[in-house]
């Protein structure tokens, strides 16, 4: 049914389901993403990955609820919701919607105009501080995301060729929780994006296949391609770069990161950690709507 | 052979008989950035392929890292 290279093995249909959930089992025990009883919030987008890793850790017996962010990117994100949500469905599972034009005013590409940053970049920076609200909002232990492999090796790939010390060292399969912060988790950080698109198509999880249209030619992709390359010429070269770097390298940029993280306050605006006044989500959401950002009385939740 | 491509979608016809793998390399497409399916089920590169058979090639490379 599927050849895993790396692994130097082919799979029929039901052990590759228990290689899929094996690797997420392993990823979960080696780096203590996620103790017993506790609550995941599961970032949503409606692609293989994220809707591979909810249904992974229901089989493994997490209780695990999606949180899908609507982004504002045209058609994209229309049917991206329609996939989270009729997965949701389909399953009888929670999932939370947060809007992100309906709730801050602005969406990913006017962000991304505003501030003249990349549309990922916007992208990014809104789901980050959307997921982590949310999580602390709802009382969720830890928020899991769908980064994969291929994601890890290539963010690493990019951190090293510009030799981005903060970077590496927060580059982890796990962030710990801090004040304000909930835990953040990488459970498919064992397996690769084949791997995650062949478990959708095993299980008959409906996904959106086509990618987003802002994300045409950014540099990850390119990354992708590279490390891809070298793969198909010597098959575990992707999976020896990042456990080799976790091993043997990670820990030697991890304390500048630490430190980072130790020196942040209160954003003035909406309470979330920042090394500022003013957090970089409210400095963007200032930018892209023009408009003065209410302060959050304490105790006071996003609508 | 109705062989499927994504981004963009659309569809080509290939001489048949052949297997994945050779129709991966014909096509110049790196086999670790897809799945094939064939007649709606996954298959390994081995894999052959017949003339009548509905072929996808899925790309699985997702954009934007988070």
């Amino acid at each position: 049914m599927i050849d895993i290279r790396r692994h130097n093995a082919a799979f029929c249909g039901d052990c590759f389901s228990h290689h899929c959930r094996e690797q997420v089992r392993r990823a979960i025990a080696d780096f203590g993403m996620i103790e017993a009883g506790e609550r995941v919030l599961v970032a949503v987008s409606g692609g293989k990955d994220s809707l591979g890793l909810w249904h992974l850790l229901r089989e493994l017996g997490y209780d695990a609820d999606g949180l899908y962010v609507g982004l504002g990117i045209g058609e994209y994100s229309g049917e991206s919701a329609r996939y989270a949500r009729e997965f949701a469905h389909e399953h009888g599972w929670k999932l939370l919607e947060v809007d992100l034009p309906a709730t801050f005013g602005f969406d990913v590409p006017d962000g991304s105009r505003a501030a003249r940053r990349a549309p990922c970049s916007a992208c990014g920076l809104s789901k980050r501080h959307v997921f982590n609200q949310a999580a602390i909002d709802h009382g969720y232990d830890v928020i899991a995301t769908g980064h994969n492999l291929d994601d890890e090796a290539a963010v690493l790939f990019g951190n090293v060729l510009h030799w981005d010390a903060g970077y590496l060292g927060r580059q982890h399969p796990v962030l710990p929780a801090a004040p304000g912060f909930a835990r953040k988790v990488k459970p498919l950080v064992r397996l690769g994006e084949r791997e995650l698109a062949a478990y959708c198509v095993l299980h008959a999880i409906d996904y959106i296949v086509e990618e987003c249209p802002m994300a045409a030619g950014n540099r990850h992709i390119g990354y992708k391609e590279a490390l891809n390359a070298i793969e198909e010429r010597s098959p575990g070269s992707k999976a020896a770069f990042m456990f080799g770097f976790l091993d043997r390298a990670h820990a030697r940029f991890a304390a500048d990161a630490e430190e980072e993280r130790a020196d942040l306050r209160a954003c003035s605006q909406c309470g979330a950690p920042t090394p500022g006044d003013v957090c970089a989500f409210c400095r963007l959401r200032a930018r892209a709507t023009g408009a003065p950002i209410p302060v959050r009385a304490a105790g006071e939740k996003h609508r | 052979m109705r062989v499927l491509l994504r981004n963009p979608k659309r569809e080509i016809d290939v001489p048949a008989p052949t297997t994945v793998g050779r129709l991966l390399r014909d096509l110049e497409v790196v086999p670790e950035s897809v799945l094939v399916i064939r007649n709606d089920t996954l298959v390994t590169h081995d894999a052959p392929l017949a003339d009548g058979d509905v072929v996808e090639i899925r790309p699985v490379i997702s954009g934007g890292a988070t």
